[in-house]
């Protein structure tokens, strides 16, 4: 899950990160004269909330010169729809803003806390190119990236903690100021189950002082159950709404640009049809995993995802029906199809004990549903189906829908 | 021979009396695996599916003797079970349950390496393992397998159904299957599993099968290169998995243009192993390895 900037900053200063004051406002109004952070030149940076980074070549971020600009220039930010490179072709809606006084900054770093899988354990990454896409960092220079492991028993060391303070050139307060922030970073991570915590840029201000201009927060999607109040705090403006309604009923679902849709119980799985659809000719629709029980409301509520896409000219089912009984399945996918009207052709690959019954319940229920035990020749029947079923688009517009 | 577990292999459950504690241990007990009890806190005493119930992990080894455990506690909880069996001396631990928040498994990674570095732990979000016709530990449906001699190796559930499927289809049936899961940090990798693999005289060629993200596929492919010996057939799923995107499983993302299905196919290729594209011919591509190899 992610954190907007705005919390993201909030959560590291309680953990005695340097962050500027700052107002989160949804109205133009609330950026009233004494409301506003206090600056030294009059100069404040109006942030545009959003799940993205490169939010400042996308004009989400602006400069204002006094309390009346700032007014004018939330106004023209809320509302918005901001696409960065990021965001994909549809962007992200601007509701929240974060208005902070200009800092004066000398130097800009790049710190991160995140998972290394090959390690097993968190890494600390650390730049002295801030401000930047770290992978572009990590492909121009990659001598320039300092890393560290900590391990889970003890913690950050001390040491740690000082020698990338002097491999990062810092000096007099900042090189003071380096270890307490980053310890601060990882207990943050580790007592809110971060997945990253990203500071970029960190400055050191003209003042000579360390300060996070720019801070992104992933939690950890499993830990839900002991971050609640972070976890309430999520804002779904930011996300898809189909894979938000897709989570609500336990399915997992990605939208694709293909035509082909696709239901399949395992991830893995799910991921092999998608390939086998693209090398059968066709394009994948989505990713959509309906876990292990593949109960009718589920499948129902599949469906209905499926068909909400008006791309979409045929359905592949791919079922391993391991532990569950296929003619059972086969059930749950006749009354699901019957209470959606599903009417696009529909090939359903069951696999798995009493497959023969469930392929014939599917042959026998009336409905475009085409059953098939053989893996490749559903990948091979559906893309045939979607080109078949593919008439001009003011015909296929609400078909199913 | 096989790997891991055998028909000697004792097993107990722990999250015994569950839903799904329950479901699954009748599973296993019909598939004639040999087990000895279960574990619920708080139950100990009673007898459940016929068989006796303890408080803690300790308790049941001590009276049954137990050296391998299936795990199906809630994620909050899991754990917490998992150190719980190590220190109580099980061998071979299986934790099917998914949703482990990923500082819990850091943690019992390095405790597992500092205490109990023997211990295999598989999993967790995982099916869990199994010796065809002896001894089954997880949630794979024991009728698909047959006793044989490929090994497999996957890090997704259903995509390792597939596998097994089209060996017994085959002819060649399974020594082992190991399900190693879907999550970031898990126990056993597939490097782990080669090593048993290759001293194991039942299993004569491994079918591997990984997924998109992070690089233990790769890993696999240099430790085949160097010390491998045997055919190994293998299927990367996500080929047309888009970047940045999570599929499903928690591990399965490619960030910052690493972990994509063609790099590991790539590496998986230049070391030597019988790569296949299409993930319903990863039995047919093992019979005819086998097949000209034999000639």
């Amino acid at each position: 899950m992610n954190l907007h900037e705005y919390q993201a900053k909030a959560l590291l200063a309680g953990f005695n990160v340097p962050v500027a004051p700052g107002l989160t406002i949804t109205h133009p109004a609330q950026a009233a004269d004494d409301q506003l952070p206090p600056t030294v030149g009059g100069k404040w940076v109006i942030k545009a909330q959003i799940h993205s980074g490169a939010r400042g070549k996308a004009g989400g971020v602006l400069i204002a010169h006094s309390p009346d600009d700032v007014r004018e220039k939330a106004a023209q930010l809320l509302g918005k729809t901001l696409v960065t490179h990021q965001t994909g072709p549809a962007g992200l809606p601007v509701h929240q803003l974060l208005i902070e006084p200009a800092s004066a900054i000398a130097r800009e770093l790049y710190l991160a806390l995140t998972l290394d899988r090959a390690a097993q354990r968190i890494v600390v990454i650390a730049s002295q190119h801030g401000g930047m896409d770290i992978e572009q960092v990590s492909n121009d220079h990659p001598d320039a990236i300092f890393r560290l492991h900590i391990n889970p028993t003890v913690g950050l060391m001390g040491y740690q903690a000082r020698r990338l303070a002097f491999a990062l050139n810092l000096t007099d307060t900042a090189l003071k100021q380096f270890p307490a922030l980053l310890r601060g970073a990882y207990d943050a991570f580790i007592r809110h189950d971060a997945d990253l915590i990203e500071i970029n840029p960190l400055a050191v201000t003209a003042g000579g002082d360390l300060l996070a201009v720019d801070a992104k927060i992933t939690l950890d999607g499993n830990a839900g159950y002991r971050q609640k109040a972070l976890f309430a705090a999520r804002d779904v403006t930011q996300e898809d709404p189909t894979e938000v309604a897709a989570q609500a009923s336990g399915l997992n679902y990605i939208a694709l640009s293909g035509e082909i849709a696709c239901m399949v119980n395992g991830a893995g799985l799910a991921m092999a049809t998608m390939d086998l659809i693209q090398s059968a000719g066709g394009s994948p629709a989505n990713f959509l995993d309906v876990g292990g029980g593949t109960s009718t409301e589920k499948v129902s509520a599949a469906f209905k995802l499926i068909l909400a896409n008006p791309r979409v000219t045929a359905i592949l089912v791919n079922i391993f029906g391991g532990i569950v009984r296929c003619d059972l399945i086969a059930n749950g996918i006749i009354a699901a199809a019957h209470e959606v009207g599903l009417t696009l052709p529909t090939v359903v690959r069951l696999e798995g004990t009493n497959a023969a019954e469930g392929r014939r319940l599917l042959a026998e229920s009336g409905l475009n549903l085409i059953a098939e035990n053989d893996l490749a020749a559903a990948a091979a029947r559906v893309v045939q189906l979607s080109q078949t079923s593919k008439t001009p688009p003011s015909q296929t517009k609400g078909v199913g829908a | 021979m096989s790997i891991l577990i055998n028909q000697q292999t004792r097993v107990i459950c722990q999250g015994f009396t569950g839903k799904q504690g329950t479901f699954h241990s009748e599973q296993a007990i019909a598939y004639g695996t040999h087990f000895v009890g279960g574990v619920t806190p708080g139950k100990g005493g009673q007898r459940h599916l016929d068989r006796p119930v303890f408080d803690t992990v300790h308790d049941a080894v001590r009276e049954t003797r137990a050296t391998a455990s299936m795990i199906y506690v809630p994620a909050a909880f899991a754990a917490d079970a998992i150190l719980e069996a190590a220190d109580a001396g099980i061998e071979v631990i299986a934790c099917i349950t998914e949703g482990i928040p990923v500082l819990d498994m850091l943690n019992v990674k390095a405790v597992l390496a500092a205490d109990y570095p023997d211990v295999r732990l598989v999993g967790p979000n995982c099916p869990g393992l199994i010796t065809p016709g002896e001894c089954k530990i997880g949630i794979m449906p024991g009728a698909i397998h047959r006793p044989g001699k490929i090994g497999i190796v996957s890090r997704s559930g259903t995509l390792t159904y597939e596998a097994v499927a089209q060996t017994t289809a085959a002819g060649l049936g399974q020594s082992t299957c190991v399900g190693i899961g879907g999550d970031p940090i898990h126990g056993m990798d597939f490097i782990d599993c080669l090593a048993l693999f290759a001293d194991d005289p039942q299993t004569h060629a491994v079918i591997m099968v990984g997924e998109i993200g992070g690089n233990a596929e790769e890993e696999a492919a240099h430790f085949i290169q160097e010390q491998f010996n045997k055919p190994v057939v293998a299927y990367i799923a996500g080929a047309t998995a888009p970047s940045g995107k999570r599929m499903g499983h928690a591990g399965a993302v490619i960030s910052g243009g690493r972990g994509s299905a063609e790099d590991k196919f790539r590496t998986l290729a230049a070391a030597g192993v019988h790569i296949v594209r299409d993930p319903t011919t990863m039995g047919r591509a093992m019979a005819e390895l086998l097949g000209a190899s034999h000639v």
